[in-house]
């Protein structure tokens, strides 16, 4: 019986090049036009292609709206408020729906090509596509505000628990309990060595800065309307990130963290004429929050880039016939399973990764005279 | 790669929501959750430490409460021991006191019955003199009708007296 299975599962595999090769070439004609069509993703008729690449980046890229599903022809999404400042008219608000008007709406229209595609842009008295300052509510904006309302329903239930109870009562249980687990295996995995006697005062950050993330990266795992929002591999958000680390380490640091980077010891050669060690340590600076920032982003969009890969997979093989498809699609689902569970260690790792680094770049700003000698 | 490229609009809408939630959750949030954190280290420390302080004590009670047995146990001992001696003691004296009670009261009855048995005697003896008296009255008068017989009798008497007071 298992050797049928073995012979059936060679022959699907046998038969997948040859397939897609001849259906490559069958799909050579039909391009231009599928290039009219405009989402390609929910396409399921035979014969017409699926831009893999298309569908990736749009999910994830930002957007002004928050696509849900497409029935048929209907697409079902949420229309997003629209907020513009442009240098010649002044502010604008308006729902993201009335962009899809053709020419756009009171000027303002969704770039097709150039600089700025997918952005909303405004034609300037020259005639030229400029971009106004754009503050609109896009889906990853939207996303951050659901994160950040879920995160403060959270934690602000569990520090409710905490008002109600005396630190002699029984630990707490549950949800609390397993929040609590969680904070103070950061604390004491991460936070307390890294960065040494005044650790108590960067917890409260450093803690916000690991759930916000986790909380993200889970919420990004998630593909329907209240997550699904690409925020952790949005690189505007984990800049933003890095730049309250940033802040905290080059705001708090002691004296001697900043005689490391002006007077480093070193032979005098190197810093005195030509102030080479200065000016590597001070490039440092930035490329700590530089590296973080990276990192997230990096991560989190490698990992949504394989699951939506993973995904196209189950369209490109049934375009090609129902005899790849199926066997195709149920490995494509197995595979998205197991995707998804890495996913998920890598959504907590990384929020891990970010706040050790976090507090590992605050322990070397935190750096005193006697620690030094001390490592001598 | 326009994802590369940080939106300035989601960057403000990041920094707002960031630095809000932020504030808020280092603020009431995390600060409520490593207080009580730290605070229950320290009590389940003390408690520890309360715990191993009163199992000590309660050795040492333990070991107090054998040696108070033991004391116990021994002054029992010696209190039985002493009770027994007393008895003994008790016993043997009032069998001395009762053999000297009876002895004596056996002494009493000796002296009474000897009193009464010389009582007795001296209540013959004088009834004796008196039958002796009227007897040699009854002689006397019958002598003394003689008279030459009289003054012999008297002189011998006399001389009898005198012999006696001589001796």
């Amino acid at each position: 019986m298992k050797r049928w299975i073995y012979i059936l599962l060679l022959a699907v595999l046998w038969l997948i090049p040859q397939n897609s090769g001849a259906s490559v070439a069958a799909q050579a004609e039909p391009a231009s036009e599928a290039a009219a069509e405009e989402s390609a993703l929910t396409v399921e008729e035979p014969g017409i292609p699926v831009d893999v690449k298309e569908i990736i980046f749009g999910h994830l890229k930002d957007s002004y709206e928050w696509h849900i599903i497409t029935v048929g022809e209907k697409e079902i999404a949420i229309y997003l408020p629209v907020i513009l400042h442009s240098k010649e008219t002044g502010w604008h608000f308006f729902m993201s729906d009335k962009l899809k008007q053709k020419g756009g709406y009171d000027g303002f229209y969704i770039s097709e090509t150039g600089n700025y595609t997918g952005k909303i842009v405004e034609r300037d008295s020259m005639g030229m596509e400029v971009r106004p300052l754009d503050l609109s509510l896009t889906k990853v904006a939207l996303g951050i505000v659901i994160n950040s309302i879920l995160l403060l329903v959270i934690v602000l239930s569990c520090a409710g628990w905490y008002r109600h109870h005396e630190p002699t009562d029984t630990p707490p249980r549950g949800f609390v309990g397993l929040f609590e687990l969680v904070s103070v295996m950061i604390i004491d995995d991460v936070i307390r060595p890294a960065i040494g006697r005044d650790y108590r005062r960067f917890t409260p950050l450093l803690l916000s800065l690991f759930f916000f993330i986790f909380l993200s990266n889970l919420m990004g795992l998630v593909p329907i309307f209240p997550g699904g929002a690409n925020v952790t591999g949005n690189i505007a958000v984990t800049l933003t990130l890095a730049i309250t680390t940033f802040i905290t380490v080059n705001v708090l640091g002691t004296k001697e963290y900043w005689k490391e980077i002006l007077w480093p010891d070193v032979p005098v050669f190197l810093k005195c004429p030509v102030p080479l060690m200065p000016i590597i340590e001070f490039f440092g600076i930035f490329t700590k929050p530089f590296s973080l920032t990276v990192r997230l982003f990096a991560n989190m969009t490698a990992g949504h880039s394989v699951i939506l890969a993973l995904t196209c997979v189950i369209f490109i093989t049934a375009n090609i016939g129902p005899l790849i498809g199926t066997p195709m699609s149920v490995v494509s689902i197995v595979f998205m399973i197991f995707m998804n569970c890495l996913e998920l260690l890598v959504a907590y790792i990384q929020a891990y990764v970010f706040t050790m680094l976090s507090s590992m770049f605050i322990g070397m700003s935190r750096v005193r005279e006697n620690d030094n000698e001390s490592t001598k | 790669m326009d994802l590369l490229i940080p939106e300035t609009g989601t960057i403000i809408w990041m920094l707002l929501a960031a630095g809000i939630v932020f504030f808020i959750l280092m603020k009431w949030g995390f600060p409520m959750l490593t207080d009580m954190v730290d605070k229950r280290n320290d009590y389940i420390e003390k408690s520890l430490k309360a715990a191993k302080e009163a199992n000590d004590r309660l050795a040492g009670i333990q070991a107090e409460c054998d040696e108070l047995l033991r004391e116990t146990r021994q002054e029992q001992a010696r209190i039985i021991k002493e009770a027994n001696e007393r008895r003994d003691g008790i016993i043997a004296e009032a069998e001395t006191k009762a053999r000297e009670s009876a002895g004596k009261i056996v002494e009493d009855a000796r002296s009474q019955i000897r009193e009464e048995r010389d009582e007795a005697l001296r209540g013959i003896r004088r009834q004796v003199a008196e039958i002796s008296v009227r007897i040699a009255e009854k002689v006397i008068l019958k002598e003394l009708s003689d008279r030459d017989g009289q003054t012999e009798m008297i002189d011998r008497m006399i001389d009898e007296v005198e012999a006696a007071e001589r001796k």
